[in-house]
């Protein structure tokens, strides 16, 4: 066998593929195979505020194409979907509106603060009275994308980073070490 | 149970109580985060109330405390497919009020530039409301080709949605070396594209059927309401502000206004066809004569407006977009306010889809083309 010590089992992130007389054995942990389907299949809600919402239109369309990495399903209703993107502005009439999409949405949810508003108020920082300074004020958020819009590379590259993020997440190591 | 099923079809026994369905914030058709109070009967609308104010951020407001030059880049925040028109309209308020006579240069790459972000913003229109209407393929499509204009753009400003090119006196560079025959080979292949579009949805049958007759806005309501834009130029209204009150490099080229008589979703969505076929005529007939000369007229560090009220007016993507300054003389506003098209044309949406299907109210707001931060500011 592969593995020898228990240090050695935990590093062990990928598979391990082992041939038999009549077939092969795939070893690996619960959690990297839990892991590894989730972060590929992350469906985010269709929820757009302001000009953010056309740059992710434009990652789910044609050129940058977000299906690549497993985004593509956008579902209109929070109870099918696994992510936020946080597409602009939240001001203080969206707010509780937003917290309730992110409460119905069924665990283990993400979100990504897309644009300067969602990051932090951002042209309207200074001076709005309306607008919430930063949609983390309001529900939490796991990724950051700053810029008035983000490119589309950024934004695919924020998905590439919350992959890495559900990778790294420990479901069952805890319940079985007990 | 086949005769019961039949008893219940012949008579008109079953009625239903009226039932609200609210229609957002969060709904895919609406756009944004606009929400709409629908009364139904069945499946029968009875009455449709608006209901905004879920992404306004105080923008007039905000203005009283900005320097002119700094307004700008507020503006195309609001209605961000029209972005640059929007720019414009507050360089061409800023300019009119200190009698500035910007180069023939600026006029020229304005206008070139206000007709790709209409080429563009008409795009992005028609895939998202294909996509309303059950067609996935248009948003495809749509938003491929929307990309080569969104690199011109990017190439000339660095910027692809929201632009900031327009500054009070010019504009914020010269164009790019490249920039002529990009425009002139993204028209070429977009008019062999553009026909592609029509046999994909204009001439479906399916199409047709949820669109033709449906959805009436009559002249004398176009006028009554301000619905402006190819909105209410579909409806007999001639309301184009730039055969109108032209400006910028408008006086001197050629084109048509579109019109339209029926005032139905198909006529909204055919205005909206042969306006992209006029703003590439236009482009065309502006892009191989661009004056040399200065991208801009050098404007004092501080622009201070003289005491008065100032309005200009221009045609966005969505109609008549106006800005209404009123100054104490001083480097900031007293007082702006913003006209914006999305604003007037919503609020038809109650006498339009009375008496019609659930159905097709999602055909009537995406053929009214609504962008949520222009109606809210």
């Amino acid at each position: 066998m592969g593995i020898t010590s228990k240090k050695e089992f935990e590093k062990n992130d990928f598979p391990i593929l082992e041939s038999y007389e009549g077939g092969s054995i795939i070893l690996t942990q619960l959690d990297a195979l839990v892991n590894w389907a989730r972060s590929n299949s992350v469906w985010p809600l269709t929820f757009g505020t302001r000009c953010c919402a056309i740059e992710f239109m434009a990652v789910g369309a044609s050129r940058h194409d977000m299906a690549r990495f497993g985004y593509e399903v956008a579902r209109a209703t929070p109870r099918q979907a696994d992510m936020i993107i946080i597409s602009g502005s939240i001001n203080y009439k969206m707010a509780p509106v937003l917290r309730r999409l992110y409460d119905q949405i069924a665990d283990p949810k993400y979100v990504i603060a897309m644009g300067a508003c969602a990051v932090s108020g951002g042209p309207f920082y200074y001076n709005s009275y309306s607008i919430v300074k930063g949609a983390d004020h309001v529900i939490p958020v796991d990724i950051y994308v700053p810029g008035c819009p983000p490119r589309p590379e950024a934004l695919l590259y924020a998905f590439l980073q919350l992959q890495k993020k559900i990778k790294r997440e420990k479901n069952f190591k805890n319940k079985i070490q007990k | 149970m086949a005769a019961i099923i039949e008893k219940i079809i012949t008579t008109d026994e079953i009625k239903t109580d009226e039932y609200l369905v609210n229609i957002g914030p969060q709904h895919p058709s609406t756009h944004g985060v606009l929400r709409l109070l629908t009364k139904l009967e069945g499946e029968i609308v009875h009455n449709v109330e608006p209901h905004i104010g879920y992404i306004h951020s105080g923008i007039e407001k905000m203005t009283e405390a900005l320097s002119y030059p700094q307004i700008v880049h507020l503006t195309d925040r609001m209605d961000y497919l029209s972005a640059h028109m929007n720019n414009e309209a507050v360089c061409l308020c800023v300019e009119n009020a200190l009698q500035v006579e910007v180069p023939e240069r600026v006029k020229y790459i304005r206008t070139i530039f206000d007709e790709l972000q209409r080429l563009a913003s008409h795009q992005l229109w028609w895939c998202a409301s294909g996509m309303d209407l059950g067609a996935l393929t248009a948003f495809f499509y749509g938003l491929r080709d929307r990309e080569d204009i969104l690199d011109i753009f990017e190439e000339t400003c660095g910027a692809r949605l929201t632009l900031n090119y327009s500054v009070p006196g010019g504009v914020m560079f010269d164009i790019h070396p490249n920039f002529q025959k990009n425009v002139k080979a993204f028209i070429t292949k977009f008019r062999k594209k553009l026909p592609e579009y029509d046999k994909l949805l204009t001439d479906n049958i399916i199409f047709q059927n949820r669109t033709k007759g449906i959805g009436i806005l009559s002249k004398e309501d176009a006028i009554a309401y301000g619905v402006t834009g190819p909105s209410g130029r579909a409806s007999g209204f001639s309301c184009d502000v730039r055969k109108h009150h032209p400006y910028s490099a408008y006086p001197y080229i050629k084109f048509d206004e579109k019109m339209g008589t029926e005032g139905d979703s198909f006529t909204r969505w055919k205005l909206r066809m042969d306006e992209m076929w006029e703003s590439m005529n236009i482009i065309e007939q502006l892009i191989d004569n661009i004056p040399e000369g200065d991208f801009a007229v050098k404007m004092k560090g501080v622009i201070k407006l003289p005491e008065g009220e100032f309005y200009q007016r221009v045609e966005t993507a969505r109609g008549e977009f106006g800005v209404y300054i009123v100054s104490d003389g001083k480097k900031n506003p007293y007082r702006v306010k913003f006209r914006s098209p999305g604003f007037s044309n919503l609020f038809t949406i109650n006498h339009i889809a009375k008496g019609w299907k659930i159905a097709d109210l999602v055909a009537i707001m995406a053929t009214f083309d609504l962008v949520i931060p222009d109606i809210d500011r």
